[in-house]
């Protein structure tokens, strides 16, 4: 599920023009009813940006973990990630910013494709190692997956051919096993 | 409470029972002695199951908005938790002011909530309100119970979650088929949650970071809030204020964690707190803020506040710190616990210059009042403070006579304040006083409130004359929402828009709900009538005291603004704004002995 929402300031800078750093955060939750509410309203609540959230199982069934992207200066991302601590169904809460991690996020893209321009578009599917998941003699669609600058990227190039529909997964991410020290 | 549990749980062996019968049997093993409530079509079989188990007082309120005020005031009168049992839809939706007001000022209470059946639920059914949802941003954490095997764990965790940590309410849905269903009674001995796992022992290397600050200080300020009285913890407040000679200034929920006949007390601070107070913070170079939130009606402009100290901050929510003001060593801990372990690293200090400058800012700007032949509200606190000598559970209202009251009161015990402080609810008052007055017999409970608050829930004057209770009731009637014309006078060019009242008769009011009441007028006829309340034994008492009309509450730090701008009592004149002859200035500076009150004659 991805929600994306304007920061107040466009520029990425806040007022005293502290940086609006973008941070990649995991929620480990008890998988139980309502607490993905819990957390999306509290962003609602406090008027924080979610840039996207995920949520889903884990390896352990009654425990969901969630992965929200945000933007904030520093005192933004300490509350925030308080205030997440503080939900009574929240179990663990790292900011992954500061850790050696690797993330990914999954798009589907219907394009419009004539037969002229079909072969062009797998060109491009391939650079990216997308994959054609669906074809039809208007369309095709793809499947990418990747850091967001790939997901991106691909969209940007697909652009131009038009882009009936488009949809994504926002991100995920675990933090690596080696944090450096290998 | 276990020793209630093994009787419960022994009495009814392996029998099975409904959900409505294990419900009222998990309150008395949580050694709930009253509940505060209204039946209704989903809750009518939990009333059954009331019918027989009557270990369990259960009050009838005549508005569930009382019922959540009344539990408040009880929790804040007595740190046990409150408990408040309505029906669905419109019952549990006019819990929500109460909730909301708990919520803000961290007051233990569990609200239990009626819901149609499971399977009517999202069916726009009879009085059904989606209460969980409504209630998620303003409860501490909220529940729906779908399975008779879950209720009584559930409602174990209600409880435990309500009163540990930083308190807070917690709501509990019950759907009517579920508590239909039948099940075994087994209260469980204790809760574990990974989830949630609150720390209360503060970190021994930011214990030693603070005592390095504080034996270096010179002009040290202890900046008190009601995590003190919270953590009963005002005996160890005492010790350290005592240890350091640290002058203590107590916000709105502090007052009474720190007896103002010391002379170390420099009363409430912020907005309308004492001129010493707000300047003792500003000069200080260490802030000692001990159970306290840097609240935007303490701090005015954040960035001048305390600006030249080093500031501490003890509090067991760790999303309180560094929220609002950035502070240079954050204690998370149990405010009783981190005092103990503070108090072992701290030596006394050498504030002998700093207390005589505070000494001195205390003669030059006491809390001042004109006093007449009119009465002046000011000057009925004053005269309720003196008589009973700070020996009674004031609970007030909100507006004008609410910070008349925590300036002129003589506070000297904790829990002897209650007043809705965050969220700012009129018609807190009358049902908050109700439910201390339940809790606590030991000390006469006296209800303040304006004469616009009191009719946002004057209802409850029928459940107070029903049970007998010794309220005091107190309306300081102006004739105006006091505050707001207040603000309109002196920040909106005096346009009056909708704030003056157009009353009833408050003595016939109460008297026609059986109460006995009186009228005081006349400044001279105040201390008789008030000695005649308090004096009164059999059930509630009514006093309206008729106040001089525009009359505006001093000092005042106009919102979001520094303690440069503060706003004194105009300087004298002859006759007030109401023409009024005006004869005695009334001054009151705290940390004195009430007795030393002078009245300097113009």
């Amino acid at each position: 599920m991805t929600h994306t929402k304007d920061a107040d300031q466009g520029t990425g800078e806040s007022n005293n023009g502290e940086h609006l750093r973008r941070h990649t955060i995991s929620v480990l939750v008890e998988n139980k009813f309502g607490a993905f509410n819990r957390v999306a309203g509290m962003f609602a609540a406090k008027g924080y940006n979610i840039d996207s959230l995920s949520v889903g199982p884990t390896e352990e069934e009654a425990i969901s973990r969630m992965t929200i992207v945000t933007r904030g200066d520093d005192q933004i991302i300490e509350q925030i990630t308080k205030q997440l601590n503080k939900l009574i169904d929240t179990i663990k809460v790292v900011d992954l910013t500061f850790e050696n991690f690797v993330e990914r996020e999954l798009v589907l893209v219907k394009v419009q494709a004539t037969q002229s321009s079909r072969s062009e578009i797998m060109q491009i599917a391939e650079i990216f190692r997308a994959k054609v998941i669906d074809i039809s003699p208007k369309s095709l669609t793809l499947e990418a997956t990747g850091s967001q600058q790939k997901v991106d990227a691909i969209i940007k190039m697909l652009k131009p051919f038009g882009i009936k529909e488009l949809a994504r997964t926002g991100r995920v991410a675990l933090k690596r096993e080696f944090q450096g020290e290998v | 409470m276990s020793a209630h549990k093994v009787t419960a749980t022994q009495k009814q062996g392996n029998r099975m029972m409904t959900g409505a019968e294990i419900f009222v049997r998990c309150l008395i093993a949580e050694g709930v002695e009253v509940v505060f409530g209204y039946p209704g079509g989903a809750t009518i079989g939990i009333y059954d199951a009331l019918v027989d188990l009557s270990d369990i007082k259960h009050v009838l309120v005549r508005h569930e908005q009382g019922a959540t005020h009344a539990a408040e005031g009880y929790a804040k009168a007595t740190g046990k938790p409150g408990v408040v049992l309505v029906t669905s839809g419109p019952g549990a939706t006019n819990t929500v002011t109460g909730i909301a007001d708990a919520f803000m000022d961290s007051i233990p209470i569990v609200v239990f909530t009626g819901q149609v059946p499971l399977k009517l639920i999202g069916n726009d059914a009879f009085q059904e309100a989606d209460i969980v949802g409504i209630t998620r941003p303003i409860t501490k954490h909220n529940y729906l119970v779908r399975d008779v095997r879950e209720l009584a764990r559930t409602i174990k965790e209600a409880f435990y979650i309500a009163t540990t940590g930083r308190p807070g309410p917690v709501l509990v849905d019950l759907p009517k088929d579920v508590m239909a269903q039948k099940g075994l009674f087994e209260y469980p001995e204790k809760v574990e949650l990974r989830s949630y796992k609150p720390v209360t022992e503060g970190h021994p290397r930011q214990i030693k970071k603070a005592a390095d600050l504080i034996n270096a200080a010179k002009r040290p300020v202890l900046y008190v809030g009601g995590g003190v009285i919270q953590s009963n913890a005002s005996d160890e407040l005492r010790k350290l204020a005592g240890i350091l000679q640290c002058p203590v200034t107590t916000t709105l929920h502090g007052l009474g964690a720190y007896p103002e006949n010391d002379p170390l007390a420099l009363g409430m601070l912020g907005m309308h707190g004492t001129w010493y107070s707000n300047v003792a913070v500003q000069y200080c170079d260490v802030l000692i803020a001990v159970g306290a939130r840097f609240d935007d009606r303490v701090t005015g402009k954040v960035e001048a506040f305390a600006a030249e100290a080093k500031k501490i901050h003890i509090d067991i929510d760790p999303s309180a710190i560094s929220k609002n003001v950035k502070v240079d060593v954050p204690i998370v801990g149990d405010v009783k616990s981190v005092l103990k372990k503070l108090i072992e690293s701290v030596q006394p200090l050498d504030t002998k210059d700093w207390l005589a400058t505070i000494e001195q800012w205390k003669r030059e700007h006491p809390l001042r009042y004109r006093s007449g032949e009119a009465i002046r509200a000011q000057y009925v606190i004053q005269k309720l403070g003196e008589i009973t000598g700070g020996n009674a559970i004031v609970v007030t209202d909100v507006g004008q006579h609410q910070m008349w009251t925590a300036q002129f009161f003589h506070w000297v015990h904790p829990r002897s304040h209650i007043t809705s402080g965050g969220l700012g609810t009129m018609g807190f008052s009358l049902p908050a006083a109700m439910g201390a007055s339940f809790g606590r017999q030991d000390l006469p409970v006296i209800s303040i409130s304006g004469d616009g608050g009191f009719q946002m829930n004057s209802q409850e004057m029928a459940t107070i004359v029903e049970h007998k209770l010794p309220v005091k009731i107190f309306v300081i009637n102006n004739g105006f929402l006091g505050m707001v014309r207040q603000w309109q006078e002196l920040f909106w060019r005096r346009r009056y828009s909708h704030v003056g009242l157009h009353n009833p008769d408050f003595v016939k009011l109460a008297e026609a709900y059986g109460c006995t009441a009186y009228r005081v007028r006349q400044s001279s006829e105040v201390e008789e009538v008030i000695r005649k309340a308090l004096a009164h034994k059999d059930g509630p008492v009514f006093v309206e005291f008729v106040v001089v009309q525009e009359d505006n509450v001093y000092p005042m730090i106009p919102a979001g603004q520094t303690v440069n701008e503060i706003i004194d009592v105009p300087e004298p004149v002859t006759k007030a704004s109401d023409g009024a002859p005006e004869d005695a200035l009334m001054t009151v500076a705290k940390g004195q002995h009430i007795s030393t009150t002078k009245e300097i004659q113009q």
